[in-house]
């Protein structure tokens, strides 16, 4: 229950958040539409763009397919599991892949991988002959899993804790075996987060292009996102660009629909809020298999990075930390990073409020339903514009106008908060819609509003994931090259620009060095987003 | 809201703030050559000393990003001058018609294959070799040939011909040796190719990591390691069909204000004590005469005895076909 003011705010909000998102991309896509190149880089739709779009799907499925399919039981198992030591570093662990820069990561997955790699040593030494190779799209598939699994696994735990504390207590007295837990209890949470997780992933593996070419091992393995690229940052043709991307958005979008992945439909049940208390899986076997499954996971993701961390130590760190390069990239990363977040928070917000508004609409009809849909949509659809599009787009349009270096910093802030809009809305809109559900009646009821229903009812329930989400878009913006590449000048240097520039001159310590040196900030942001006062209970926790 | 607008712009404006001199010369170089431990800083102070002007550089990620800022700002571009484009990329750089005949004559200027323009000026090169691991390769391939028919179980990392320029220097030299025979060279090279990656800087960075004992790189390289960290463990192999080269360059451009100043910067771009930074600084050879001989280990680098050299006009219009033929010879099943 919203009051009509609140309502129409909520649905003004969201549709002025849409509109300057929508504005945002058409302006950067109509100025390189506009751009007449020199030369045209030939025909768009070859066999060989066939080729690359039937890799791309491919790999994108199986990869979120295997993601989110191995997520299940890690997350299972740790929502067993509420209060073991070291679980709260798990959850952090998992928020690390995501904050450093990608090919920082695959090296490290080849340090474990790799011919010469952990994994290889121990298979030589058992007795194999020649060393496993995972050059391909196994290696694709590896790191695409590296870089998922625990984002899928962080929300999973998170919709699993949202549970009310009555269903385990009622499991508990009725004595349901696990099977019949999962079938009743923990498979319908995770049901009406899958689509939603599932098509996050997807999209982010559609437009792989780092990891893409690392290890694909060649041409034959490649991404639109690739040709996209190339169109821009070789030939410079930015209809073909275009065009390329239009046929990405197009076909992926195309994709996620048929899966059903895009619409999602979240019901939550209005509860007490009682925190949670697991009663179950205390036998044996349970106990041995969550021990072994967490275990695992921690082993896969621990590895990789423990392999940059080591490597990172042998660099003159204290030399790095103190060189005048390294402070000034370091502000504007921070800068950037905070800038961004914030905006992406802001923007979510805004929708997630439409959204609810809209649901909130007794006589919403079909065309509420459709503006609910659309909201939804075009805030995840934005992962598959890629950078390189809107900020060669944008370059175009404000070069005339002002000194790029000045601008750089806004657009790329811009472009990142873009990038980060998805995972924000994917960790806040269950915990609002739940809160909104629980408490919207009773605080229309009382007539609480304003800073004071801010401040003493949303405070405590939205804090950590708001705090979860903040971490998130934040250690995604720390590690992001992209959008700089294009503009980088002397006086626009984020970290990991500063990390590629050493790497590209030959100071490979160096760039070990920062790759330790951003690991640990992500972990530092992500124990402020982990954080949990003692005193308070985990009952609607965000993870 | 304010106090995040006012850092964000601290955290960008800490550039120097050196603009009471009256002129100021811009060039546009890759990213590389502007870092403090590149030449760029030396070659600022340097020029400066004799110009009564500021030197202002503007990185962008490399040679190909170089073109295509250039592209993107056509007649509304900043630059002075260019710096950092190589032949591959000097004709199609020309075709925008952005740049201006140099006027210059250029008796110092002396690389192999002999490239002369009217329009740019060398100021560095270098020839793409293989680099292997000494500890990992006791045999590394004498010839393309033997690089193309040897083991397939020792790999080889190169880069991507459509996003960097090694990559397509790769694509040349295998063209100037194989001609017509070039895809089914690449075909039988596959096999050995661990991965194509999109840049120098990863291919590099799976070869220092032990991952993969040769890496296509420069004759050059080796320098680095010989006198930056005192090691021999890397080095480059030498070919006898010959080397394909990669010569930098630099040009005037066309609607600048301070064009007299941007022909000055090109003649001391050609002296001495420009061409004494670039050996230990940019790690490729020098393109005119230094006064000061260079480093021991420069003498131990791989002298190749022939050099290819395609006609930038040639690259121009044969570039998308022959990358089409490598995609196709590198992703057959």
């Amino acid at each position: 229950m919203l009051t009509v003011r609140e309502r129409w705010t909520g649905i003004g909000g969201s549709a002025v958040a849409l509109g300057a998102i929508l504005v945002f991309i058409a302006a950067a896509v109509l100025a390189l539409l506009l751009f007449q190149p020199a030369s045209s880089g030939g025909a768009i739709f070859t066999s060989y763009t066939w080729n690359v779009l039937r890799f791309t799907l491919l790999q994108a499925a199986l990869s979120t397919a295997l993601a989110t399919g191995l997520a299940i039981p890690v997350a299972l198992s740790l929502a067993r599991r509420p209060h073991f030591f070291g679980r709260i570093w798990i959850l952090r662990l998992m928020a690390l892949p995501m904050g450093l820069p990608v090919l920082v990561v695959s090296l490290g997955l080849i340090a474990v991988w790799g011919r010469q790699g952990i994994a290889n040593d121990l298979l030589l030494t058992l007795g194999l002959s020649e060393p496993i190779s995972i050059y391909g799209l196994s290696g694709i598939l590896l790191a695409h899993i590296f870089f998922n699994l625990p984002l899928a696994c962080r929300l999973m735990v998170a919709s699993l804790e949202r549970l009310p504390g009555e269903y385990w207590k009622l499991a508990a007295s009725l004595r349901l075996t696990p099977l019949s837990l999962f079938r009743f209890i923990e498979w319908p949470a995770l049901r009406q987060v899958l689509p939603g997780i599932a098509g996050l992933i997807f999209m982010l593996c559609a437009t792989s292009f780092t990891i893409v070419l690392v290890l694909g091992g060649g041409p034959a393995a490649t991404t639109l996102e690739v040709a996209i690229y190339q169109s821009l940052r070789f030939d410079f043709d930015p209809p073909r660009a275009i065009a390329l991307s239009l046929l990405q958005i197009a076909l992926t979008g195309l994709v996620l629909a048929l899966l059903g992945l895009v619409k999602r439909a979240e019901e939550n049940g209005t509860t007490l809020a009682a925190p949670s208390r697991r009663f179950d899986g205390w036998t044996g076997t349970a106990l041995v298999w969550d021990v072994v499954t967490i275990a695992m996971a921690v082993l896969f993701l621990l590895l990789p990075l423990l392999a940059v961390f080591m490597s990172g130590l042998r660099a003159d760190l204290g030399r790095l930390l103190t060189s005048s390069a390294f402070m000034q990239a370091a502000a504007t990363s921070a800068a950037i990073a905070v800038a961004s977040t914030l905006l992406a928070s802001f923007v979510s917000i805004c929708i997630i409020k439409g959204r609810l508004a809209v649901t909130d609409l007794r006589d919403a009809g079909k065309a509420g339903r459709t503006y609910r849909g659309l909201l939804g949509a075009s805030s995840s659809l934005v992962l598959l514009v890629p950078p390189v599009v809107l900020g060669t787009g944008w370059f175009l349009l404000l070069r005339p106008v002002g000194d790029v270096s000045c601008i750089a910093p806004f657009l790329v802030s811009i472009i990142n908060a873009l990038m980060a809009l998805p995972f924000v809305m994917r960790v806040l809109e269950p915990s609002m819609q739940t809160h909104h559900d629980r408490t919207s009646r009773l605080v229309a009821g009382l007539g609480i509003s304003g800073v004071w229903k801010l401040w003493h009812i949303d405070r405590p329930v939205l804090l950590k994931p708001a705090l979860l989400a903040l971490s998130f878009a934040m250690a995604l913006s720390l590690g992001d090259l992209g959008a700089v590449a294009l503009f980088g000048s002397n006086d626009f240097v984020t970290l990991p620009w500063l990390l590629y520039s050493r790497l590209s001159s030959y100071r490979t310590a160096d760039a070990d060095g920062l790759a330790l040196i951003l690991g640990v900030l992500c972990l530092l942001l992500t124990i402020a987003g982990t954080f949990e006062r003692p005193t308070e209970r985990s009952g609607h926790a965000a993870g | 809201m304010r106090r995040l607008t006012l850092s964000l712009l601290l955290a960008i404006n800490l550039a120097p703030a050196a603009m009471a001199q009256e002129k100021t010369l811009t060039i546009y170089t890759y990213e590389s050559f502007t870092a403090e431990w590149g030449p760029g800083p030396k070659v600022k102070e340097g020029f400066e000393k004799t110009c009564a002007c500021t030197v202002n550089f503007v990185s962008v990620a490399d040679g190909v990003a170089l073109l295509s800022r250039l592209k993107l700002e056509r007649e509304n571009t900043e630059a002075d001058l260019v710096l950092g484009l190589d032949t591959n990329l000097a004709a199609e750089a020309k075709a925008t018609g952005l740049f201006e005949a140099h006027g210059l004559t250029t008796p110092a200027v002396d690389v192999p294959g002999g490239y002369s323009d009217d329009v740019f000026i060398p100021y560095n090169y270098g020839h793409f070799a293989v680099v292997y691991d000494t500890q990992t390769m006791q045999n590394p391939p004498k010839s393309l040939t033997e690089l193309v028919e040897g083991d397939p179980a020792q790999k080889i990392a190169i880069q991507d011909p459509r996003t960097s320029t090694p990559g397509l220097g790769l694509l040349l030299w295998v063209k100037s040796v194989y001609r017509e025979d070039a895809p089914a060279a690449w075909e039988k090279l596959r096999q050995r190719v661990l991965t194509v990656t999109p840049g120098w800087s990863e291919a590099y960075g799976l070869f220092t990591k032990g991952e993969v004992p040769m890496v296509l790189s420069y004759t050059t390289s080796p320098a680095y390691h010989m006198v930056a960290e005192g090691t021999d463990r890397y080095q480059a192999a030498p070919f006898s069909e010959g080397h394909y080269i990669q010569i930098e360059i630099a040009g005037r451009v066309k609607t600048s204000e301070h064009k007299e100043l941007a022909q000055q910067f090109l003649v001391f771009m050609m002296s001495p004590a420009f061409q004494n930074i670039i050996p230990t600084t940019n790690w490729m050879m020098p393109a005119a005469a230094t006064s000061e001989p260079l480093p021991d280990a420069f003498s131990r680098l791989v002298k190749p005895q022939k050099t290819f050299l395609m006609d930038p006009k040639e690259v121009a219009a044969n570039r998308q076909a022959w990358i089409d033929e490598w995609l196709t010879a590198m992703s057959e099943r």
